[in-house]
């Protein structure tokens, strides 16, 4: 896997575990896949063979050097991102990257979606053209740099020639050359034609650290005016000539088929043009969607709702514990062996089911013709698109031609296909363009969801109360193995299941991690979910990690610290995390409390602290989050702090409010009034400081989801002695006596007198 | 048929009385800017003004509107306080994936327009209608502040005022162009938001 040039990444694929389970997320899985055979493709700084038909479709441009840069006549520069935008803020990260070394200013660049391809586009990390994983700057950190620098370094060649200098007489800024002794000066448009004649150099020299111009500002993001004027174009803002718009309902339980409808009634309703069915689903075309949605209101629906018609989360968690229990766990990590002595603790954790819930429903638009399938969508995974309907509609690849859309948020959702399949083959039986919106009842209804887990983590304590072995059992169903099953490890592993447990930042001598495979029944499909493997496990390690502090009769701060002495980098996080927030520094009121979080998620290292009141009658107000964060190289430390404050939060909204849950068979969540996400009013002060170092950039769109449940958790004991094992939140575990539920939690919150969240206080 | 006010001008529209403004805007005027996010006045992505009030178009029928105003993002800039907000907004950098965006703006104007200085119970009272996924909510406090204030909030990022937007073309693979910026970066940063 030669293509694989990330900093701290091994530089070989036969790394071993250890090393290997530090990249985080979706990452590991994908090393494994590139090992397993098929040399994918990966992007590169410089031309390749598919590159003149790449730029010749994107305007024939007389300057593209590679996939990313091309240079008009004019001397726009126009940056094509080989990743999606879906508020991660990484085209901004993406341009930063390439400018740094193009030397253009960020305000001279035009930003363009990648169309699908594999050989031009394909993340290293991942192995496809792919955005997932909090991968996009840890895999493209040297070569969009890099890339940038062999467009400058051939501009600089070919104004040198033309002014018969030495090419290191002159220098560039902005994008123009200019020969130093003799004051000329050359534009990037002017050069484009003959730079873009020249051969790509081989050897490129990168900027150190201390020259960069651009990375390490905090720069506005290239799509942020767009958006706040409202001309952002997501998917479901497509508007094609022709095209019609329909609303779908997919058979409410999982795996059900459609049996048949009466549509006299729907037929009825103005402007309704069509009504189309699938094995199991249906649409209803209308001139709007209002019309759509009003059609498909009023037609009967007959379904066979299956095998799963009974289906139950209780009986999910029934047969999850029993797999626990009964089940041959893979062993994912060994180390040392068991003590013999030593006080046992042990503990069940259990992670509920979770839907994506963007802000923009699902949507596609589709128009199928007899030689040609065009597609609209906003997609993580576009390449993917292209493959599935191609497949539906019989059509070659090259005749399907997508364009990919800004996202109103990813989380994972947009890494499935199901939603453009289903469009596809709506599409399909009709001659006009269409455009299938699903309402937001259909979006959580027929979520891929996060897998729910049950997990067995025990440890030995010595005298002194410090862990000298542990081990965690976890069970669940495998995203993986869905989604990319040849990933799978030989021995049927799972590794995004056990990230972060596998593999903890304390020493702890002896260790022994197994995951048990317990797959849902068929039809109830698990899925990537911000944060993935990681949500899931810190939440157990790091509440689990507390109860010991607490059975040792220690401070959580120090119960940490002391097995932080081996690894300075995250003790540093630690105390820096403490200092701010003032760990023990006063005495706390009644019912409040501090919990701590310490990862090391998608190469990144955080350490969250969260101060949290609870009410008497078991409500919970969060008063303060302050996250210490080493990610390496923050490329703009505007977007970090965005990321870290959103990331927390939705982490917290998660642990607070998100659970889905199944009756009869389906999903009981439909909308954000039973599947709530933190508002405006709920909002917490959230702080963040980040130690700032030359190490190459880790992860960091999931790295405050991941670590924002267990802190959460290790608050409210900390608040009422309540240790919470599972998610989300039971407030009636934290209910402070029979008297307080007949008082309001308004009345009796700590802070109910000061102003509501200081978030934008200065401190 | 009905005669709407939409950002000043007059939209004649045949659709059904029952029919949601979001749709009669989005579907039948073509103005794409107000979203859809649940359809039931849960969620804000569809916030509008009606006569300068913030109002969910997902379930106000079209056939009730009459006369009064209509104003969508796509005009706010227009008005004192929407162009205060949306300066704002760039200053802070709030937006992430900018879904919910459209919305969050509609409803901090309206704040802005009757409440100059909005208190932090005042924004949790006029804001707590809009949900964001991204949880930009630290950010859209300090906008608001720094709208109403006028004085720096938190980070600001380095760009100027930004002149215009532009407008993608369906079917185009481009869009979501850079915003005009000075050469030289003419804010300093601060170092964080606390």
């Amino acid at each position: 896997m030669k293509a694989l040039r990330v900093g701290p990444l091994p530089q070989a694929v036969d790394v071993g575990r250890r090393r290997a389970l530090k990249l985080g997320g979706l990452t590991i899985a994908f090393l494994w896949t590139a090992t397993s055979g098929t040399a994918s493709a990966a992007i590169n700084a410089r031309r390749q063979p598919g590159d003149a038909a790449a730029a010749a479709a994107d305007g024939n441009p007389p300057f593209a050097p590679n996939a990313f840069i091309r240079i008009d006549v004019d001397g726009l520069v126009r940056l094509v991102m080989p990743n999606v935008e879906m508020g991660q803020g990484i085209y901004t990260g993406a341009c930063m990257m390439l400018a740094e070394e193009l030397n253009v200013g960020i305000d001279q660049i035009k930003v363009e979606h990648a169309p699908p391809n594999e050989e031009l586009y394909s993340m290293p990390l991942l192995g496809g053209q792919i955005t997932g994983g909090s991968t996009s700057t840890r895999g493209h950190w040297e070569v969009l740099r890099e890339a940038g620098a062999v467009a400058r370094t051939m501009m600089v060649t070919a104004a040198a020639q033309r002014w018969h200098v030495d090419p290191s007489t002159c220098s560039v800024a902005r994008g123009v050359v200019t020969h130093q002794a003799s004051g000329r000066t050359l534009g990037y448009g002017a050069l484009a034609k003959s730079a873009g004649a020249l051969p790509v150099p081989l050897k490129v020299a990168l900027k150190e650290s201390k020259n960069f111009t651009l990375i390490g500002k905090p720069l506005r993001r290239v799509d942020s005016a767009d958006k706040v004027y409202g001309t952002t174009q997501f998917g479901i803002d497509v508007r094609v000539p022709g095209m019609k718009i329909a609303t779908v309902k997919a058979c409410p339980t999982f795996g059900g088929r459609l049996v048949g409808i009466d549509d006299k009634r729907t037929r009825a309703v103005r402007g309704v043009i069509d009504v189309l069915m699938l094995d199991g689903a249906v649409a209803v075309v209308g001139d709007h969607f209002w019309a759509a949605k009003q059609g498909l209101d009023a037609l009967d629906i007959e379904w066979d709702l299956g095998d799963n018609a009974e289906l139950t989360t209780a009986k999910l968690r029934e047969a999850l514990a029993d797999a626990s229990q009964g089940s041959t766990p893979i062993v994912a990590r060994e180390a040392g062996k068991k003590p013999a002595d030593g006080k046992l603790v042990e503990a069940i954790y259990q992670s509920p089911m979770l839907a994506h819930a963007t802000m923009e429903p699902l949507n596609t638009t589709v128009w199928v013709t007899a030689d040609k399938c065009e597609i609209w969508v906003g997609t993580q995974v576009p390449t993917r698109c292209v493959a599935v309907a191609a497949k539906i509609t019989g059509l070659p690849e090259a005749k399907v031609e997508l364009h990919n859309q800004y996202l109103g948020g990813g989380f994972g959702r947009r890494l499935e296909t199901d939603s453009v399949e289903q469009a596809v083959h709506f599409a399909k039986q009709v001659k006009y363009p269409l455009k299938v919106i699903w309402t937001r009842e259909e979006d959580i209804r027929h979520d891929i969801v996060r897998p729910m887990y049950h997990d067995r983590i025990s440890a030995l304590l010595d005298a002194n109360g410090r862990p000298i072995w542990y081990g965690d059992r976890v069970t669940g169903g495998t995203v993986l193995g869905r989604w990319a099953p040849m990933a799978m490890e030989k021995n049927g592993l799972d590794t995004d299941a056990v990230e972060c447990v596998a593999e903890v930042p304390y020493d702890i001598p002896n260790l022994k991690v197994e995951w048990v495979r317990h797959d849902m029944p068929e039809g109830l499909l698990v899925g990537w979910w911000r944060g993935v493997g990681p949500t899931h496990n810190l939440f157990v390690v790091e509440s689990f990690m507390d109860e010991l502090a607490h059975t040792a009769g220690k401070d959580p701060l120090e119960y940490r610290r002391a097995l932080l002495q081996k690894n300075p980098r995250t003790l540093a996080l630690l105390d820096l995390a403490a200092e701010k927030i003032g760990w023990n520094a006063a005495p706390l009121p009644a019912r409040v409390g501090r919990g701590i979080a310490v990862g090391e998620p998608f190469g990144s290292r955080v350490c969250l602290i969260i101060e949290a009141e609870v009410a008497p009658q078991g409500e919970i107000r969060l008063r303060r989050a302050v996250v210490a964060l080493d990610c390496g190289v923050a490329i703009n430390p505007s977007s970090v702090e965005a990321q870290i404050q959103g990331a927390v939060l939705f982490g917290l909204s998660a642990a607070l409010y998100s659970g889905i849950t199944i009756k009869r068979g389906a999903i009981e969540q439909s909308n954000f009034h039973d599947y709530r996400s933190l508002r405006m009013n709920e909002i917490p002060r959230v702080e963040l400081h980040r130690i700032a170092n030359d190490e190459p950039p880790g992860g960091l769109g999931e790295v405050g989801t991941a670590i924002a449940a267990p802190a959460l958790g290790n608050a409210i004991f900390a608040a009422t002695g309540v240790r919470l094992r599972s998610l989300p939140v039971d407030r009636s575990l934290l209910v402070q006596n029979a008297a307080a539920l007949k008082t309001v939690v308004a009345g009796t919150l700590d802070g109910a007198g000061e102003p509501a969240n200081g978030a934008a206080r200065r401190v | 048929m009905f005669v709407l006010q939409v950002n000043g001008e007059a939209r004649s529209v045949d659709v059904p009385a029952d029919m949601p403004l979001l749709w009669v805007l989005r579907d039948v005027v073509g103005l794409t800017g107000t979203k859809f996010g649940c359809g039931i006045a849960q969620c804000g992505a569809c916030t509008v003004h009606l006569d300068g009030q913030a109002v969910r178009s997902c379930v106000l029928p079209v056939g009730s509107i009459g006369s009064r105003a209509i104003t969508t993002i796509e005009a706010v800039g227009q008005t004192p306080s929407g162009q205060k907000i949306q300066a704002a907004w760039l200053d802070v950098d709030v937006v992430q994936c900018g879904y919910c965006q459209s919305g969050q703006i509609m409803s901090a104007t309206a704040l802005l327009a009757r409440t100059p200085n909005p208190s932090d119970g005042d924004i949790d009272a006029a804001m707590s209608g809009n949900i964001c996924r991204c949880a930009t909510y630290v950010r859209i406090r300090a906008a608001i502040k720094q709208a109403a204030t006028g004085k720096a909030e938190v980070l600001q990022v380095i760009a100027p005022p930004v002149a215009a937007s532009r407008v993608g073309t369906p079917g185009t693979a481009a869009s979501g162009a850079a915003a005009p910026r000075a050469a030289v970066p003419s804010a300093t940063a601060t170092a964080g938001a606390t």
